[in-house]
């Protein structure tokens, strides 16, 4: 495989990061179904029957049809039980964590660190999707951001006052700078994608396409893959992403809640995938959460705070191999505190293995700059 | 540290300490820009308490539960009936719907229109603080009424009077998911656990507890563990409201249901309560609020919101201080906030959340917004009002707005809104009533120059002065 690659037209490797808030329930992305513990534990909200079939020990959520059929192609793998090292029970606190990996300094993230450190030879683009930038993309790297939405007229006279006004202001200059550029290539992608999918005759119409990106539909989900995927496709374009999907917090009437959000996850792996077309192959996708929830059910039909959670890592590149990280079991004596899934391995090693093999990050600044104190946290490596 | 002259504290008193100048204002507050902010934070007695739920919004939700209901259940069994009920249901939830768009309206007409806009921008402040967020209908449709009712007639009273108004009410119930939390030692339990038919077993849920510790009182650095987050749900069950089925009067009132609390004394953060039942949640709930770690972490909170996202710590400790001297009182925590020299530093250290940039762009121009619509872009950009993401509320700082796309959907509502609102008014006027003495000379430059005044009115509006405070 490896021959193969190095023969084809170099091309640019893509990292794509997922962060879904709100802690999401790696025991219902992934259910354990041959821990015999799991099914007591979780009694209506465990997912047995219903699972899309993996192997004997684990299945996968049913709306994740997408992943399973990555999975069964070799280009999917899953961390069932990994966590940040001491993550606590906050969300913020937690995301916080899972972003700026670096203790109490959060005043960047490690995604900026680590574009900042491969950025010495050739520059990296990165990009944010959704209206309010996430702390893993921010820092010394100057990001570009984006989200769906009515469009600016990039030549008109206002933007470029505007932009005169801000030459001296370090904060609102290079962000309008930088959000201008993106307009002109949003504008032209989404022009791309109104001829790509109109089925009437009438001329296609970026706005309302643009309108249809928004919303929580599967299709809406499977277009925004695809308009990201745009932005990735570009000689220019984006080579880091991420993506904050909410709705993860599934303290009462788990079941419904979280079957949609998962579904909306699904359409934009796939639209994603779909967009990328040739370059999926040198593109990794990984999905993760600040930490996962409770072991047993809680009064209201849901599930409260916990610890380990499942880590999705999927791409066109991906060595095959089983899952990452161990097992420990649902059995009461394995619980963390008696109540939640003791993590097998941290985050931060899958995030260095990524970014390693398949970014090339430099290793050294991997365990340094990138992530300070991670001596206890090596890279797992041979998954790309 | 002395303070800046008149005429820059008066415009800091309507652009930093309020929500933007209304045409007219810097000039009237020049006389005693600070007298003018403590004139706002006189305490008002609550009257007779406000209504959690107005009847009329109960009976809305009755009517759509109700409809719901009768829907759901036809189309379970799979009965043509259904299709009859769709209307009706349909009716119904147009009802809610409309009454939330008006509380939305509303409050962001009172944001652009309100004389106090220290006292208003300290009202959302809080309303932040105990944030509730949208979710499903009903629940959405409590928020206006819970900011009406547990909020604003506290905000300027006792915290912990605030704090218990807020806990209780139904909003922040459903919110957190108390309503269901049952003791699992309770009568309810324990009955329910004997019956052969029980759907589920009921039990404790943590939530609510969970974020009053680590969001609304001592805070995540507040020295509290797991086991005081489970002994203060344990103390909080039982604590719920009427419900649906309740008379419309009733619908809504906080009440204590006996046989779901959790029996027996708790602990808490090293204090036992041996006070039983409805008190036990109550007492907790007043000690947390006694707490230094409450005044500290909130008097933080409120710096940032207030001056600079990363404060200087002599402001933070002049209001803890303040804090700790009046026991809570939160109109002298107020008076210290704007007596505060530091409160006062010139340069502009805040960027302007979405919502705080529409409402001061309304308020330049003498302007309100009209109708649902005129808000919608605050969706797109990340701001929609009563939708914020978490417990957490909206963040205040910088780097979470002032992101390419952020400015980039200012611009676009800028370049749209401008135009329509200028009319025939001279945007160089306007500039100088809204800015005063943080007007810049390139600013009023370029508006003065502008091609035509709704270029003019935009430069003026997407002006770095301008999109800080």
């Amino acid at each position: 495989m490896w021959g193969a690659r190095a023969l084809a037209a170099p091309q640019r490797r893509k990292f794509v990061l997922v962060i879904l808030r709100g802690a999401a329930d790696g025991l219902s992305i992934t259910p354990p179904v041959g821990d015999r513990a799991y099914a007591p534990l979780r009694r209506e909200l465990a997912i047995t029957e219903a699972a899309l079939p993996l192997d004997g020990d684990f299945g996968l959520h049913p709306e994740l049809k997408t992943v399973h059929r990555l999975i069964g192609a070799g280009q999917g793998r899953f961390a069932p039980a990994v966590a940040m090292p001491a993550a606590g029970r906050s969300h913020f606190e937690a995301q916080d964590r899972l972003e700026a990996a670096a203790g109490s300094d959060v005043s960047s993230g490690w995604l900026n660190r680590a574009m900042a450190s491969l950025g010495r030879g050739a520059p990296v683009e990165g990009l944010s999707v959704g209206p309010v930038a996430p702390l893993v993309l921010r820092g010394q790297v100057a990001t570009s951001s984006w989200s769906p939405g009515r469009a600016v007229e990039t030549a008109a006279r206002l933007p470029m006052l505007v932009q005169d006004l801000y030459a001296d202001d370090p904060l609102l200059g290079p962000a309008l700078a930088r959000g201008l550029k993106t307009e002109v290539l949003a504008q032209a992608n989404l022009a791309r994608l109104a001829v790509d999918t109109a089925d009437t005759p009438e001329a296609p119409n970026a706005a309302r396409l643009s309108r249809t990106l928004q919303g929580d539909s599967r299709e809406a989900a499977t277009r925004l893959g695809d308009a990201v995927a745009g932005f990735m496709r570009e000689e220019t374009g984006a080579d880091v992403v991420a993506i904050s999907l909410d709705g993860f917090d599934t303290h009462a009437n788990q079941a419904g809640a979280l079957s949609r959000r998962l579904a909306y996850l699904d359409a934009l792996i796939g639209g994603l995938q779909g967009g990328l077309g040739q370059g999926w192959g040198e593109t990794v996708v990984l999905v993760v959460t600040e930490f996962g929830r409770t072991a047993r059910v809680n009064g209201t039909l849901g599930t409260d705070h916990g610890t380990a959670s499942t880590a999705l890592l999927l791409g066109g590149g991906l060595k095959p191999g089983g899952i990452i990280g161990d097992w420990p079991t649902l059995k009461e004596a394995r619980l963390f505190e008696n109540r939640d899934l003791a993590p097998t391995a941290d985050l931060r090693s899958l995030f260095k293995g990524v970014l390693a093999e398949h970014m090339g990050v430099d290793r050294r600044a991997l365990d340094t700059t990138i992530f300070p104190d991670s001596a206890k946290a090596p890279p797992i490596l041979g998954l790309v | 540290m002395a303070l800046p002259d008149r005429d820059l504290q008066a415009a800091i008193a309507a652009t930093r300490f309020g929500l933007g100048a209304r045409p007219g204002e810097i000039d009237a507050v020049r006389a005693d820009p600070q007298g003018f902010l403590l004139a706002q934070t006189t305490s008002r007695p609550v009257p007779d308490p406000i209504r959690a739920l107005p009847v009329a919004r109960a009976e809305a939700l009755q009517a759509f539960r109700q409809a719901q209901a009768a829907f759901l259940k036809a189309n379970r069994q799979q009965d043509r009936k259904a299709v009859d009920l769709r209307p009706e249901l349909s009716a119904a939830r147009t009802v809610l719907r409309d009454q939330i768009a008006a509380d939305v309206l509303e409050r962001a007409a009172r944001g652009a229109t309100t004389e106090a806009g220290f006292a208003e921008r300290w009202a959302l402040f809080w309303a932040n603080h105990f944030s509730v967020g949208a979710g499903n209908f009903v629940r959405t449709a409590t928020i206006g009424p819970y900011e009406a009712a547990a909020i604003r007639p506290h905000v300027f009273g006792r915290f912990a009077d605030l704090l218990v108004a807020a806990e209780t009410h139904p909003a922040m119930l459903l919110y957190l998911d108390q309503n269901g939390s049952v003791g699992p030692d309770s009568p309810l339990a324990q009955r329910t656990a004997r019956r052969p038919d029980a759907k589920r077993q009921l039990g404790l849920n943590e939530n609510l507890a969970r974020e009053i510790l680590e969001l609304h009182t001592v805070g995540v650095d507040g020295g509290y563990t797991q086991a005081d987050v489970t002994e203060f749900a344990r103390a909080l069950t039982g604590l719920t409201f009427r419900g649906f089925n309740a008379p419309a009067e009733q619908v809504g009132e906080t009440y204590f249901r006996q046989i779901a609390h959790q029996p027996g004394p708790r602990t808490v953060m090293g204090v036992v309560y041996e006070v039983e039942g409805e008190a036990q949640a109550l007492a907790i709930l007043n000690d947390l609020a006694a707490r230094p770690q409450t005044a500290r972490f909130i008097s933080r909170k409120i710096a940032r919101h207030f001056v600079a996202d990363d404060p200087p710590p002599a402001l933070v400790a002049r209001l803890e201080a303040a804090w700790r001297d009046a026991d809570g009182a939160l109109d002298q925590v107020a008076a210290a906030l704007i007596t505060a020299p530091e409160a006062w530093a010139p340069a502009p250290a805040k960027f302007k959340t979405p919502y705080e940039f529409m409402v001061s762009s309304w308020r330049a121009v003498g302007a309100a917004p009209r109708k649902p619509a005129d808000l919608a872009m605050l969706t797109a950009m990340g701001h929609r009002p009563f939708y914020a993401p978490s417990p957490e509320g909206w963040p205040d700082e910088a780097a979470a707005w002032a992101t390419p796309d952020g400015i980039i959907k200012r611009l676009v509502w800028t370049q749209d809104y401008a135009p329509r609102a200028i009319g025939a008014a001279d945007p160089s006027k306007i500039a100088v009533e809204a800015l005063g003495a943080r007007l810049s000379p390139a600013t009023a430059t370029a508006v003065a120059r502008a091609e035509s005044r709704g270029e003019g009115l935009a430069l003026l509006l997407m002006s770095p002065e301008f999109q800080r405070r």
